[in-house]
């Protein structure tokens, strides 16, 4: 499945050198090849999850691990989710072990602006920087709704219009610091440069269109407050996460060009979720928008691939026929689009890295594994191979190992 | 006044209502040419399930059919009993966010000792969450309270029309207990927790033996109230099974220790580390309740959770029950959790098992529910498909022998925003 076209029945792929060379049902295999052979098996691009948390709530938990949401002000486009990334979270090996090979770690939702976003390969790496996707694009997560208003209710904010005074007010802000800093780029230079501002230029960087905006937002009256608001101040929305009742605005997603990373059917636990519905993926796919399985979980980010069954499944169910070829794109191309890397990654085509899953059967059936992930052509992950399965530095001697406990 | 048809029902949701209307209330039914998988006994191919004022009347290959049954065609189907989600807040908690529609945990005197909560007293049989639910297979559902040291008492109902006292199977199905992960909030270390549980049932025995002494004030002070002592008496007489949850392996040793000291029957519930004492759980003959899509090792006490535990504690020999979807809004993917314990080892009709009858066996409610046999329950599924898949449908959901798949408020608001409403294009 290449997420490009048709599956192809009794295809091969080679990998050489990181990267995809050739993808194909009549592919010479080189004479040097290293041969897997994936006979009556399957092959998908690694997975992509668009929203993530690994790193920043990283396992097992407590306050010592809880660096995901810098609550001392609603308004944090200043912090970034790589200083708080612990890359011996033991929840990365197991993502890895599901065929998640690229992620986006992002703040929490307790703030506004909750800060820039990480871009990580799925690796064993001793630092943040050893995992950081090389030139991928930040991120800048916002978040809508009752969360900000619930954090801050005793201290600020505390309806959904003190919200959105709230963007309006730092967008307006950051158009002013744009113009400034424009301006001095750009060789009007008299006195000292204007100072820097660290949550001012993650906003800059948005405006001029180098930082996407991942916007928390379940409520599709809010999803349309957003899209005015980024229209207001010049920017893009690449995709609303959580987005419940995006098949209510999934006209108005289509003609933004804004996609929507979801779930299949988690919901219900909150006001602003209780509408979700199961044919959230279908409906906003028929309406011509991007639809992306999201996770936000790192049990639900092993099963992208089942979210995106049930949502095939209930697109039935209401008359909207997806085939197989399209819904793989909600867990492949589609969120490598929201992150700006669909030319690198996302698709088996030639020249893409070569960030590839073998699973033991097809990924739509609840009975499929991974069997081998690579990751830029290194075999990462091997099902059949204790010695090629990674442990964290925390899971020594605390987490039992399947080898020493049959 | 003038009436506008804003919405208009979609083709979709009429249809719904044609299949369902066919069986509107509990008559003759004849389910026919399934593989109907009894879980009792071995699957039957092209087998039929005859369904008589609700209950199940005939089982086999070679079934009678009366002239006035209602019949449904299941050729090529897969026909089971309805699921049971033996662990849920369904009905007790709406939205969990909402405190105005969350009844449970119990808010006791501060002790965390609850035993007399019989948490489906607050059960909502209106809670549009039960047909999200039943649409999806689940015909049977543990209402359990939570987050306490005791946290009260669980029911199991089953999802058929009317209110709380047509639903109820049977209550109460067990105590709820907790000694395990969340011990801060229970109040105290894991060896004071044990302690405190120790009190309060050695406490029970001695309000039992001096019941006439304690009406004249003439006993020290027990570890509860009157009414969580009294709740208590059938757990410490061993009639009524004593869930516990626990996590780590230590602690559900410990659960295993109090269950002997005690002479109780209990279940352990979580179990994340079940499978590394898997043999000891086993030799005790205590079931154990646990998910699949768990191998996050959340928390110091289930560093050990790994998708092979469900596998493995059956290989053991231990008796096994699937949860999963504790919150109502997910109490329908219980079915998944069952998929994914195969993919990671457990044999497919122990997961089928794990999901019907074992519950209904731990629970005391085998003669009523969990299985295809005759006298039993009509809580009949049709599949188009292996009921763990998610690309498997339940077409046709019986509870008691009526049909009861109609269309959800979330099936509702699919139709309506299949094709816009005129007033909502704007």
């Amino acid at each position: 499945m290449t997420a490009a076209g048709p599956t192809i029945r009794t295809g091969t792929i080679v990998l050489r050198d990181g990267k995809i060379v050739a993808v194909g049902a009549d592919v010479a295999v080189p004479p040097d090849a290293q041969v897997v052979d994936g006979t009556g098996k399957f092959v998908t691009p690694g997975m992509i999850d668009t929203h993530s948390h690994l790193g920043v709530y990283a396992a097992p938990g407590g306050d010592a691990l809880s660096d995901g949401n810098e609550m001392s002000s609603p308004s944090t486009p200043n912090v970034w989710a790589e200083h708080s990334v612990w890359p011996q979270d033991p929840q990365f090996p197991r993502a890895l072990s599901a065929g998640v090979t690229t992620i986006q770690v992002l703040p929490g939702s307790a703030n506004l602006f909750g800060g820039r976003s990480a871009v990580l390969k799925v690796v064993p790496a001793r630092t943040v920087q050893g995992m950081k996707f090389p030139d991928a694009k930040y991120g800048l997560k916002m978040a809508c709704g009752e969360n900000p208003k619930r954090v801050y209710a005793q201290r600020g904010l505390m309806t959904r219009m003190g919200n959105v005074a709230g963007y309006r007010a730092q967008w307006i802000n950051a158009e002013a610091y744009r113009r400034r800093w424009d301006k001095w780029l750009a060789g009007d230079r008299k006195g000292d440069p204007p100072s820097r501002d660290l949550a001012m230029e993650t906003l800059a960087e948005v405006l001029r269109g180098n930082i996407f905006v991942h916007n928390h937002c379940y409520r599709a009256d809010e999803m349309a407050q957003m899209i005015d608001i980024a229209k207001e101040f010049g920017y893009t929305i690449k995709s609303f996460h959580h987005g419940v009742e995006a098949y209510k605005v999934a006209d108005m997603l289509a003609a933004n060009n804004i996609s929507a990373s979801i779930w299949s059917d988690w919901g219900g636990f909150k006001m602003e979720a209780m509408d979700g519905v199961r044919g959230n993926l279908p409906l906003v796919h028929n309406a011509g928008a991007k639809a992306i399985v999201h996770s936000d979980d790192a049990n639900g980010m092993q099963r992208l691939n089942q979210d995106a069954a049930k949502g095939i499944s209930e697109g039935q169910t209401i008359g909207i026929t997806i085939s197989e070829d399209e819904a793989i794109k909600w867990i492949t191309i589609n969120p490598a689009w929201a992150l700006g890397l669909d030319d690198k990654i996302g698709s088996l085509v030639a020249g893409k890295n070569a960030d590839v899953v073998l699973w033991d059967r097809n990924p739509f059936s609840i009975y499929s594994r991974a069997e081998k992930v690579w990751i830029d052509g290194a075999m990462l992950f091997d099902r059949l191979d204790p010695a090629q399965q990674w442990r964290t530095d925390f899971e020594l001697g605390y987490v039992p190992n399947g080898k020493v406990w049959p | 006044m003038r009436h506008y048809r804003v919405w208009g029902l979609g083709p979709g949701v009429a249809l719904l209502l044609t299949l369902s209307g066919t069986v509107a209330q509990a008559q003759t039914i004849a389910i026919t040419g399934g593989r109907v998988h009894p879980v009792s006994g071995p699957v039957i191919e092209n087998g039929t399930v005859l369904i008589r004022n609700g209950r199940i009347a005939a089982v086999g290959a070679d079934v009678t059919i009366p002239a006035d049954a209602t019949r449904i065609d299941a050729t090529g189907k897969w026909v089971t009993p309805g699921i049971v989600n033996v662990a849920t807040t369904l009905g007790v908690v709406e939205i969990g966010a909402v405190q105005e529609t969350v009844d449970t945990p119990a808010r006791g005197r501060g002790d965390a000792i609850t035993a007399s909560h019989k948490v489906w007293e607050g059960f909502n049989a209106n809670s549009p969450l039960i047909q999200v639910t039943r649409n999806d297979g689940i015909t049977t559902v543990g209402v359990v309270p939570n987050n306490a040291l005791v946290g009260g008492q669980a029911a199991m109902l089953d999802l058929g029309d009317g209110g709380l006292s047509e639903m109820l199977l049977q209550a109460p199905i067990a105590m709820i207990a907790d000694i395990g992960s969340k011990s801060d909030q229970i109040g105290g270390t894991r060896a004071e927790v044990l302690q405190r549980l120790r009190d309060l049932l050695s406490d029970t025995r001695e309000y039992v033996r001096r019941r006439a002494d304690y009406e004249r004030n003439a006993t020290r002070e027990l570890a509860a109230r009157r009414g969580d002592l009294e709740a208590m008496i059938p757990v410490v007489q061993g009639r009524l099974p004593l869930v516990i949850d626990a996590n780590r392996a230590s602690e559900i040793e410990s659960a295993l220790n109090l269950a002997r000291e005690f002479s109780l029957r209990i279940v352990i519930s979580g179990g994340a580390e079940a499978w590394m004492v898997a043999d000891k759980l086993a030799a005790a003959k205590v079931p154990v309740i646990v998910g699949a899509l768990n191998n996050i090792p959340l928390s110091f006490a289930t560093l050990g959770a790994r998708q092979e535990n469900a596998g493995l504690l059956q290989k053991a020999g231990a008796r096994v029950l699937i949860n999963g979807g504790s919150d109502g809004f997910n109490a329908r993917n219980v079915r998944f959790e069952a998929g994914v314990a195969v993919a990671f080892g457990l044999p497919w009709a122990e997961a089928l098992r794990a999901v019907t009858l074992t519950p209904a066996e731990t629970f005391g409610v085998a003669d009523r529910i969990g299985s295809l046999q005759v006298g039993r329950e009509a809580n009949v599924v049709v599949w188009n498909g292996d009921p763990f898949e998610p690309m498997t449908r339940a077409e046709r959901v019986l509870v008691r022998g009526v049909d009861v798949k109609r269309p959800s408020r979330q099936d509702e608001l699919m139709q309506r925003y299949k094709v816009l409403p005129p007033t909502y294009r704007r």
